[in-house]
C-alpha cells in the first residue's frame, strides 16, 4: 500500500463515468475527473448540482449506480474500506456527537482510526491549536459557535493524517472570519502535501483553490485553474450602478450584443461583444429614463463566468 | 476485530445515556413501572365479588350459609332483597354481579335428608369472574353442606385437592415471572432500536460510516452499555418479585441470570436489526413494540396457555422467543427446575440470538442508500 502513497504517478482521485441515478433523476452524470496529489479542488455549483452525491460516492459511503472511482489508488467500489482508512470525509451537516465534548469527539474519531497511543498527544495538541479549540477542549460539541462546530470536525477528520480530504460545503452558514480562518487551515494542510477536495456554494471561496470544477444538473461545465477560468469568457465585462438597477437590465438585455447581464444588489456586469457597445446602451437606458451612475471595466469573477455558464446552459 | 474501536463505541454510549436523563430514566424506570403497573393490574383472583342474596327460607341454618359465604372472604355482599324483581335489577344494573337465592324449604329439606337446589345466578358477561366466582362459590356451599351433615353418620366425599407449584393458587405468583419475560422482551427492543436509528437522524451516522469502522464493530460497541443496562433491569425486577410481590425463588439465582443474560443478547441485537431497517427514532420504537410487546404478551404461554391455541398459532410461537424466556423463568422462580430441565429453551434461545445478531450485522450497511 505504501507504494500509493509515494507513486506520485497514481492521481489522488480518478473518475471514470462515475453516474448515480435516484429514480430517473440524474444526480451525477458520468463523471470524469482526474485529481494529482496536492490539489486544493473546488467543487461549484449551486444547490441540487450533485456536488454531495459526488463526495459521498469518492467516500465510499454511497455506491455509483455506474462507473467506478479509485481515491488514493483504491477503488470506491471493490475497496471501499481501504479508501476509508485513507481519506478524511467531513459531511455537509454537523456529524459529530453534540452530547460529547471536543476532546471527546477527537479521541472517539482517534479510537476509530485506531491512532497509535504514542502518536496522540501531540497530533491532538496540534489539531486544537490550529483550530484554536484549546480553551474550549472541555465544552460539549453542541454549545460551540458554527465556525468552532466546523473546525471541530476538521480536526476530527484530520486525526488519522489522511492522504484526501473530503469536505462538503465546509464553510456553509459560517461567519467571514471564521470563513477565511478554516481556508487558512485548508492551505496549510496543502503545504503538508494533502489532497484536497472541497464543495462549496461559495463563489469567492472557489477562487482559492488551486483548480476548480463547475459543475450543474450533475455535469461538469468547466474545470481548471481560477485564473484560466476567469479569461474564459473572452468578452469585455462592466460594472455598472444604477439605483433602477434591475429595470435595467431587463433593458440591457434586449440589446444586440450583449452577452448576459446579472444583477448584484444595484450594480450591474455586463458583458458585451465589443467595449464600443457600451455607448449604445446607455442611450437605450436614457431613452428608458434609467440614469447610469458610472461604469467601468472589470476582470469577471468565478461568479461571473459561472452565471453566464449557467444561463447559457 | 479491532477492540480499540468497539471499546470507543461503548463508551461513547455510556456517556450519552449517562447524560440524558431522559433515556437514562427510561432505561431504569421503565421496567419498574411496568412491573409495578401490571403486577397489581394482571390479577386473576376475584376478591369482595359484590354478591346479592334473595332468602326465602329465613331460617338459622339458611343464615349460617350466608354468613360462612360471606366469611370466606370473595364474596361482598351488598344486599338482601325480598323480591325476585330487586334481585334482577340488581344484576341488570350491575351493581351485583353474582346473586344466591335460597328456596323457602330450605332448612326443612336439609333436616329431612333431601336434596336441596340453591339457585345461583353469575354475571357471564365476565366469564373469567363468574367461572371463579362459581367456583367459590360450590366450594362455599360444599364446606357448609359438610359442616351441616357431619355427626348424622353420613359417609361424604372428601376431595383432597392439592395444588402444586402455587399453593394458594394466587395468580400473581404465577403471573410476576411471566411478566418479566414480557416487560424484558419489549425493553431489550426498545432500549436499542432506538440507537442507530438516532445515529441516522442527528446525521452523526453518515461521518461514522465514513470511517473504517466494520459492522460487527460498531454493533457490538453498542450492545455493550445495554447489555450492562438490560442486566440492571433483570436485577432490579427480580428484586422487586422476590421483595415486593413475595414471589418465592426455588431455583439458583445465578442460572436465572445467565439464562436472562443469553435472552438478553437475543432480544437487544432484535432492537439493532429493526434500527438498521428503520432509519427514523419513531418508526423503530413502533416496530419493536409490535413485533415484541404483542407476541410475548399474547402467544407466549404468558397469559394464554400455548396447548390451548389452535395449531397454526402454536406453531408461530416457537419463533417468539419471549416464550421460552417465560418458561425458563416460571420454571426456576416456581419449581426450582435445573439447567437440564431447560436445556432446550437455553439452546433455543441462544440460537434466536446468534441468528438475529448475524442479520443485524448482514443488513446494516456502511452506504447511503
Amino acid at each position: 500500500m505504501s507504494r500509493y502513497i509515494s507513486n506520485n504517478i497514481i492521481p489522488a482521485i480518478k473518475t471514470s463515468g462515475l453516474t448515480k441515478t435516484f429514480g430517473d433523476t440524474i444526480a451525477v452524470d458520468g463523471l470524469n475527473l482526474e485529481i494529482r496529489k496536492g490539489e486544493l479542488f473546488g467543487l461549484v455549483g449551486p444547490d441540487g448540482a450533485g456536488k454531495t452525491t459526488a463526495i459521498r460516492m469518492l467516500s465510499a459511503i454511497m455506491e455509483p449506480t455506474k462507473g467506478e472511482a479509485w481515491v488514493a489508488g483504491h477503488s470506491v467500489i471493490s475497496e471501499g474500506e481501504t479508501v476509508k482508512e485513507k481519506i478524511g470525509y467531513m459531511s455537509q451537516r454537523f456529524g459529530l456527537y453534540e452530547d460529547l465534548t471536543v476532546i471527546e469527539n477527537i479521541l472517539f474519531y482517534a479510537d476509530l482510526y485506531d491512532v497509535p497511543k504514542k502518536e496522540r498527544p501531540l497530533r491532538i495538541e496540534s489539531l486544537l491549536g490550529f483550530s484554536n479549540l484549546t480553551p474550549f477542549q472541555d465544552r460539549l460539541a453542541g454549545r460551540l459557535s458554527g465556525g468552532m462546530k466546523q473546525k471541530l470536525g476538521l480536526a476530527c477528520t484530520l486525526i488519522h493524517t489522511p492522504e484526501v480530504l473530503f469536505l462538503d460545503e465546509p464553510t456553509n452558514g459560517v461567519d467571514p472570519v471564521s470563513r477565511r480562518d478554516f481556508w487558512k487551515i485548508l492551505y496549510d494542510l496543502l503545504k503538508e502535501g494533502v489532497t484536497i477536495f472541497a464543495s462549496t456554494s461559495y463563489l469567492d471561496e472557489a477562487e482559492r483553490c488551486t483548480r476548480v470544477c463547475l459543475m450543474n444538473k450533475g455535469s461538469i461545465l468547466m474545470d481548471d485553474n481560477p485564473a484560466a477560468i476567469k479569461r474564459s469568457l473572452g468578452l469585455p465585462m462592466f460594472e455598472m450602478w444604477s439605483d433602477e438597477a434591475r429595470k435595467a437590465a431587463e433593458i440591457i438585455k434586449t440589446v444586440k450584443g450583449v452577452h448576459s447581464a446579472s444583477l448584484y444588489g444595484n450594480k450591474l456586469h455586463v458583458a458585451v461583444n465589443s467595449r464600443e457597445l457600451m455607448d449604445d446602451i446607455i442611450i437605450e437606458l436614457g431613452r428608458s429614463g434609467i440614469t447610469i451612475r458610472g461604469h467601468r471595466e472589470i476582470l469577471p469573477s468565478i461568479e461571473d463566468i459561472f452565471i453566464s455558464r449557467v444561463e447559457r446552459q | 476485530m479491532k477492540l480499540v474501536r468497539i471499546k470507543a463505541i461503548a463508551k461513547k454510549e455510556f456517556i450519552q445515556i449517562w447524560r440524558d436523563p431522559l433515556s437514562l430514566a427510561m432505561a431504569f424506570l421503565m421496567p419498574v413501572m411496568l412491573l409495578f403497573i401490571f403486577g397489581y393490574a394482571i390479577t386473576l383472583d376475584v376478591n369482595n365479588l359484590k354478591t346479592v342474596i334473595h332468602d326465602l327460607d329465613r331460617s338459622s341454618l339458611s343464615r349460617e350459609l350466608i354468613a360462612g359465604i360471606s366469611a370466606s372472604g370473595y364474596f361482598k355482599i351488598v344486599d338482601y332483597v325480598t323480591d325476585q324483581k330487586d334481585l334482577d335489577r340488581y344484576l341488570d344494573s350491575g351493581k351485583a354481579l353474582a346473586a344466591i337465592a335460597i328456596p323457602a324449604d330450605f332448612s326443612e329439606s336439609m333436616a329431612r335428608g333431601r336434596d336441596v337446589q340453591l339457585q345461583v345466578i353469575v354475571d357471564g358477561s365476565d366469564s373469567n369472574t363468574a367461572t371463579i366466582g362459581l367456583g367459590y362459590i360450590s366450594a362455599a356451599v360444599e364446606k357448609f353442606s359438610r359442616k351441616v351433615s357431619r355427626g348424622k353418620g353420613q359417609q361424604l366425599i372428601d376431595p383432597r385437592i392439592r395444588v402444586w407449584y402455587n399453593p394458594e393458587l394466587k395468580s400473581r405468583v404465577f403471573i410476576i415471572p411471566g411478566l418479566i419475560a414480557v416487560i424484558m422482551a419489549v425493553i431489550a427492543a426498545l432500549l436499542t432500536s432506538l440507537t442507530i436509528a438516532r445515529e441516522w437522524e442527528r446525521g452523526t451516522m453518515e461521518q461514522l460510516i465514513a470511517t473504517p469502522i466494520k459492522a460487527h464493530e460498531l454493533i457490538l460497541g453498542k450492545l455493550l452499555p445495554y447489555f450492562t443496562i438490560g442486566f440492571i433491569d433483570i436485577i432490579l425486577s427480580v428484586l422487586l418479585a422476590l421483595f415486593l410481590f413475595n414471589v418465592p425463588l426455588k431455583g439458583n439465582i445465578f442460572l436465572l441470570m445467565i439464562l436472562s443474560g443469553i435472552f438478553l443478547f437475543g432480544g437487544l441485537s432484535l432492537g439493532i436489526l429493526i434500527s438498521t431497517v428503520a432509519k427514523s427514532q419513531l418508526v423503530a420504537s413502533q416496530i419493536s413494540m409490535v413485533v415484541t410487546f404483542l407476541p410475548a404478551f399474547l402467544l407466549s404461554g404468558f397469559m394464554y396457555a400455548i396447548s390451548n391455541m389452535p395449531a397454526a398459532l402454536q406453531f408461530i410461537t416457537h419463533i417468539i422467543p419471549a416464550r421460552y424466556f417465560v418458561t425458563i423463568l416460571k420454571g426456576i422462580f416456581l419449581k426450582g427446575s435445573t439447567l437440564n430441565l431447560l436445556i432446550t429453551e437455553t439452546v433455543l434461545l441462544a440460537i434466536f440470538g446468534l441468528i438475529v445478531f448475524g442479520m443485524a450485522n448482514m443488513k446494516f450497511k456502511k452506504r447511503i442508500a
